[in-house]
């Protein structure tokens, strides 16, 4: 490869789901609005301490929906992931962003998981693990039929490849 | 040897832990019964004392009979191709373990199992972060045979693994590597772990004073230092305390450092293991494979660097959690820099240590921006603070603001300076070496071979200024391996040299006028 200034990592194939972003707005709504709406409650409820009460409200509330609006719709233009004859390949994040790596023939186990939130949309998540403490990849968000798909896929293709891949 | 191993097959061969630790089990009971005995005679037999006393009693007769029961009941043996353990008498476990699948045997000795010439044996086979139900010990052993055991299953493990090689290794490959050399108890005191175990155990004292409602400065022994020292300016008083705090963390930190130093020796076993061995009130013997040594790490705190010294830890896997992994990795003690190298040139079999930093790519000049952005960040609530509690204690704040502002200012430059010549990456003889750190410098040398992955994160400010963290997974250590702060194309390049062909398959050009490298949404 030529040392020059232009090389990148390109993006990877496969957006994740469409119903990713409702999928995070609501993981979101659960993490930011108890707090906010426990003021609101309190600043209608106790008229003399209003005062404080309104103040917190609006510091929770501001930012929690402004990380509700911004969060999914930004995660939904960065997540990506793709899986070659050789490895597998995903980015993530919104604010820092990670890229991962993990050839398939170092992949030990490959499971799915999916959180109550996420069944509700019909999404999953799969995991792929290596032997190293942090090497796991997390494609999350994707189609339950594609996630079964890949598992099914990957778990052939890491039978393929003898060793115990340290 | 052949005693241990002498059943093969059936019932036979089956054996039982050392009857002295009966021994240990009544000296366990000597402590509180003596305490006991010396209570009677000084306060007469007091009810309150005597049923504290009873309790305690009490508490250390049933972990006896707990003790005894798994004495009476424990049995191992060690059959041909796996070590067996049996124990518990309500509930029995049987649990056995193929010996090609052990990755360590180590011996480790609690000071009262020294006292009655006893040890432990412990027999991993864990990967990474594995449950510690993945391994077996033999808990009070007489230490011939657990040298005899360990000697024993090392050998079957390795004639296991190779088939039918005779795996006695030659004469050649034993021998140690290093040895303690008291000269290194200099570096001792330089360890910060002392002072913070004194500020830890000061804080533990006020605050159990301070639930029992005792306020320390009525205590006797303060009165009279008080009534003495009284009339002392406050701030030679200040100046005695820092000391009298910084002496006895110095004296913690060396004492630690005989604890766990005494009789080390790093030696070569056969031609594929290493065997530590250090401690004077516990033992600790650890074994590494060289199958599953990945790399060494060079570990440089601020005051050692000073005093151009360092520690010396190995990158191996199958050394458990990742607590078990930090008590089990090290290689050396604080010892002189040069040594260091020469140690780790050693156990690498390597002419010279990978991890010698001579000619180590630095890294954009940004870096040094993001290094000293961070540091101003960190001192400016500080700072800010301070004039915020000038509304409630004067002006004077407002001064104290300006002046740490003045002082923290080149404090913090210089730090970032430093941390920024400390980052540095390279590709030597087929080890990919990263430093990077300046309160503890670490420079680490791991094998290409042993990188199974990538993972490279971006902040908002690297995207925009054209760098990436590049970490190096490995199924070692602590699993991830972080070159900081790189160039975009420099990072991407190395990968590709670490690990042909990995990485390259997604890398493309892109237009040079674009700085934020990896457009994620393209339609």
């Amino acid at each position: 490869m030529e040392r020059t200034h232009d090389v990148g990592l390109r993006p990877p194939r496969h957006r994740v789901d469409r119903r990713a972003p409702a999928w995070w707005t609501l993981q979101a709504a659960v993490l930011a609005l108890p707090l906010p709406l426990v003021f609101g409650a309190l600043y209608l409820f106790i008229p003399p301490a209003r005062f404080v009460f309104v103040w917190l409200f609006l510091a929770f509330l501001v930012p929690g929906v402004a990380y509700m609006a911004v969060m999914p719709v930004w995660r939904y233009r960065v997540h990506r992931w793709e899986v070659t004859e050789e490895a597998v390949y995903a980015v993530s994040g919104w604010l820092w962003q990670q890229w991962r790596v993990v050839p398939l023939s170092r992949v030990q186990t490959v499971e799915t998981l999916r959180g109550p939130l996420q069944q509700l949309f019909g999404l999953s998540g799969v995991t792929v693990t290596t032997a190293s403490s942090s090497g796991a990849v997390r494609i999350k968000g994707i189609d339950r039929r594609i996630a079964r798909d890949l598992v099914e896929h990957l778990t052939r293709a890491t039978q393929a490849t003898p060793g115990d891949a340290t | 040897m052949s005693r241990v191993g002498a059943g093969a097959a059936g019932d036979a061969g089956w054996r039982r832990l050392s009857p002295r630790l009966l021994l240990v089990n009544l000296g366990m009971l000597s402590g509180p019964l003596a305490l006991f005995a010396l209570t009677l005679l000084l306060t007469g037999a007091g009810l309150q004392a005597l049923i504290s006393l009873g309790s305690l009693l009490t508490t250390f007769l049933v972990i006896t009979w707990i003790g005894t029961m798994r004495l009476l009941t424990t049995r191992f043996r060690i059959a041909d191709e796996r070590v067996e353990l049996r124990s518990g008498a309500f509930f029995r476990s049987h649990r056995s373990l193929p010996v090609d699948r052990i990755r360590s045997v180590d011996i480790h000795a609690k000071p009262l199992h020294r006292l009655f010439g006893l040890a432990s044996l412990r027999i991993g086979t864990g990967g990474q972060g594995s449950p510690s139900g993945r391994e077996l010990r033999l808990g009070g052993v007489t230490r011939s045979q657990a040298d005899e055991i360990r000697r024993l299953l090392l050998d079957r493990r390795d004639r296991a693994r190779a088939g039918t090689r005779p795996s006695r290794p030659g004469e050649a490959g034993h021998g140690p590597i290093a040895e303690t050399d008291w000269a290194w108890l200099r570096y001792a005191p330089l360890s910060l772990w002392g002072l913070g175990a004194v500020l830890i155990g000061v804080g533990t004292v006020a605050r159990a004073l301070g639930e029992m409602r005792i306020n320390p400065l009525d205590l006797a022994a303060v009165t009279h230092l008080r009534d003495r020292f009284g009339s002392v300016p406050w701030w030679f008083g200040a100046l005695m305390a820092v000391l009298v705090l910084l002496v006895t963390g110095a004296a913690l930190s060396t004492a630690a450092f005989v604890e766990g130093w005494a009789g080390y020796r790093l030696e070569r076993e056969g031609d594929d293991a290493y065997r530590v061995r250090r401690g004077l009130l516990v033992h600790r013997s650890v074994t590494l494979e060289r199958r599953r040594l990945r790399g060494v790490e060079l570990t440089e705190p601020m005051p050692l660097r000073w005093a151009g010294a360092a520690r010396l830890d190995a990158v191996a896997g199958g050394l458990g959690s990742s607590e078990q992994n930090r008590s089990r990795r090290p290689l050396t003690p604080a010892v002189p820099r040069q040594e260091a190298l020469r140690v780790a040139a050693d156990v690498l079999t390597e002419e010279r240590s990978p991890t010698e930093t001579a000619d180590l790519r630095p890294h954009p000049r940004v870096a040094l921006r993001r290094r000293i952005n961070r540091g101003l960040l960190t001192l400016a609530p500080l700072v800010a603070a301070l004039p915020a509690l000038g509304l409630w204690l004067g002006p004077a704040a407002v001064h104290a603001a300006w002046i740490t502002a003045l002082l923290g200012v080149p404090v913090v430059l210089a730090l970032a300076h430093d941390a920024y010549r400390a980052l540095g990456h390279g590709l030597r003889d087929r080890y990919l070496v990263v430093r990077a750190g300046t309160f503890a410098r670490r420079t680490a040398a791991l094998q290409c071979e042993g990188v199974i992955g990538w993972k490279i994160t971006r902040s908002a400010f690297q995207r925009r200024n054209g760098l990436l963290t590049l970490g190096a997974t490995v199924a070692a250590g602590d699993g991830c391996y972080k070159v900081r702060d790189v160039g975009v194309a420099d990072g991407l390049a190395l990968a590709e040299e670490v690990a042909p062909g990995l990485l390259a398959p997604f890398v493309e050009r892109v237009p040079a006028t674009e700085p934020e490298m990896p457009r994620a949404a393209r339609p």
